[in-house]
């Protein structure tokens, strides 16, 4: 049952609480130790989690469908082609591509050394369209409709690449989900190991409070304040050591490949390490009102 | 005032520790409960500040029922009544001050409160220069006079000792006795599990004798055996 408190009673809670941390100090250590090991590794799956995320979602984005059309047809015919092209369902962007624009294209991905040069006097390539879908996953439908427009040519997109990704974000997400929820469960079970063994090492304590006359809260709030306080001194622990190692990580990663889209807005991350904590004082919470649960029926 | 009605306990391993116990004890009164090893002295104290539930029977403080108080009430019943074992029980990481005034933050005393009553009971015990030690510090006598301060503060109306007296010698033993008598003159309700017979013979209190779980004798300012 519980009941609101006077000041002096959470004043005398909180003695109790260092008291009890300064005294079984080493054991404290291994459990805020645990706690942070566990909350970091979960950290670094989910900083791993958003990356692929975000990794996926840009290499998605840009799985575009490359429309040739046919030869003779010219600029004009080929403007008026647009409109058709947004009437297939899930298109969401259509650009036109130039023979001279294609080139350039074609330049930036093959390099500026190679051999295109002698091509742009005569150009051969044709007039063509560069169309993205909302939905990446209508890239397959939205291909085979362009393919039977009149005046198309030849239709290309990185066939399977989408797909597959889809397949290994989504197993991704899978284990990591998993892995996580051990890793959960575990710091719950040490911190609950924790509290009963403060529980042990204090039992003495209990039983006298208890021959004097101490409600069952009065013995419970202690034990539920330091599992929480171990919680969030681990996920502390674990959310600083994270916050450098991803940092530097990052950072040097970035120096060594420009182009790879790691995710490193602080808001995200201040979002991460939000839910370290707030996670921290949850396992914390759970794992020790489990043990007081159990031990504290005196 | 606390009575027992035909009051049994057979614990969950099959030890029949009390048979069909019936008694009385007026408020105010100093009440010696003797009797051989497992006759069942400390299973009788253990009924009244409720650590066990009996089998059978009523078991009543002042007029309310031990045993149909729901278990939220049992907190206040424990403050009625100051609890002193022959071990002592004191927490060896602090002072005497801070043992006894343990007792009064267990039912929410206040800082003032603590700073006043904690050297009067320590004075009562006769440990006021004291109280600045640690348990380890003290003598037998002097942890059990600790233990007696921190089963007072809170004023108890019964004082309920299981073998106080049990790991000290003679001389310190009454000085214990003496503490419980001065404590009884106020009006405390003291009720002593002893086995000190020359304590007993010599004081001519309320006698309860116990053998094999019954009352076998009841008798004012009685002794501990009867001559057989
Ligand atoms: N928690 C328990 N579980 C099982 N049996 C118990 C328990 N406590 C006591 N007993 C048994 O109940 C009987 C009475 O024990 P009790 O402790 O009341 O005796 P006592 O009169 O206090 O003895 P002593 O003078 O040695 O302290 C004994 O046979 C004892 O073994
Ligand atoms: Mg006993």
């Amino acid at each position: 049952m519980y009941t609101p408190m006077p000041l002096r009673k959470i004043n005398y809670i909180f003695q109790e609480v260092f008291r009890s941390l300064k005294r079984n100090s080493l054991l404290n250590f291994a459990a805020a130790g645990t706690t942070a090991i566990s909350l970091f590794v979960l950290g670094i799956g989910m900083l791993l989690m958003i990356n692929i995320d975000q990794i996926a979602n840009t290499v998605e984005s840009n799985v575009e469908i490359m429309v040739y059309l046919e030869d003779d047809i010219s600029e004009n015919e080929a403007h008026s082609m647009e409109p058709s092209f947004n009437r297939i369902s899930g298109v969401k962007e259509v650009v036109f591509v130039s023979p001279d624009e294609g080139l350039e294209l074609l330049e930036g991905w093959m390099g500026k050394g190679s051999d295109l040069g002698s091509l742009s006097e005569e150009n051969p390539l044709p007039n063509a369209y560069k169309i993205k879908t909302g939905d990446p996953r209508e890239v397959g439908a939205a291909a085979a409709e362009i393919e039977r427009l009149p005046g198309v040519d030849n239709v290309r997109y990185e066939q399977g690449v989408v797909e597959k990704l889809f397949a290994l974000t989504e197993w991704v997400r899978i284990i990591g989900l998993i892995v996580i929820v051990l890793l959960a469960v575990s710091a719950i079970f040490l911190i609950a190991t924790t509290t009963r063994l403060t529980f042990y090492a204090r039992r003495k304590e209990i039983n006298i409070m208890k021959y004097v006359g101490a409600t069952d809260w009065f013995v419970r709030w202690p034990f539920l304040l330091e599992g929480v306080i171990l919680g969030f001194v681990g996920a502390l622990l674990a959310v600083g050591v994270l916050y450098l190692s991803y940092g530097t990580l990052t950072m040097k990663l970035q120096q060594a490949i420009t182009f790879l889209p790691l995710v490193t807005d602080s808001s995200d991350m201040l979002i991460i390490y939000g839910i370290l904590l707030g996670l921290g004082v949850l396992l914390g919470a759970i794992g020790s009102s489990i043990s007081v649960r159990k031990y504290l029926r005196v | 005032m606390i009575s027992f009605f035909n009051v049994s306990k057979v614990y969950p391993n099959g030890v029949n520790a009390l048979r069909g116990v019936s008694l009385q004890i007026e408020t105010g009164e100093f009440v010696f409960i003797v009797g051989p090893s497992g006759a069942g002295k400390s299973t009788l104290i253990k009924l009244i500040f409720r650590e066990e539930l009996p089998t059978k029977g009523q078991i009543y403080i002042d007029g309310r029922s031990v045993i149909r108080m729901r278990s939220r009430d049992v907190p206040y019943l424990r403050r009625q009544i100051g609890m002193v074992f022959q071990d002592f029980r004191l927490l060896s990481d602090r002072t005497v001050f801070e043992n006894v005034a343990f007792a009064m933050k267990v039912v929410g005393a206040g800082r003032s409160e603590i700073t006043a009553r904690v050297p009067e009971v320590a004075k009562l015990v006769g440990l006021e220069k004291r109280l600045d030690d640690y348990p380890t510090q003290l003598s037998g006598g002097e942890q059990q006079r600790t233990a007696i301060a921190r089963a007072l503060v809170n004023k108890p109306s019964i004082i309920i000792a299981d073998e106080p007296t049990g790991n000290l010698d003679i001389d310190t033993s009454w000085g214990i006795m003496d503490c419980f008598r001065d404590i009884n003159e106020q009006g405390t309700t003291v009720i002593i599990a002893t086995h000190a017979k020359e304590i007993v013979d010599v004081m001519r209190q309320r006698v309860i004798a116990m053998n094999c779980g019954q009352v076998v004798r009841d008798e004012q300012r009685g002794v501990y055996a009867n001559a057989t």
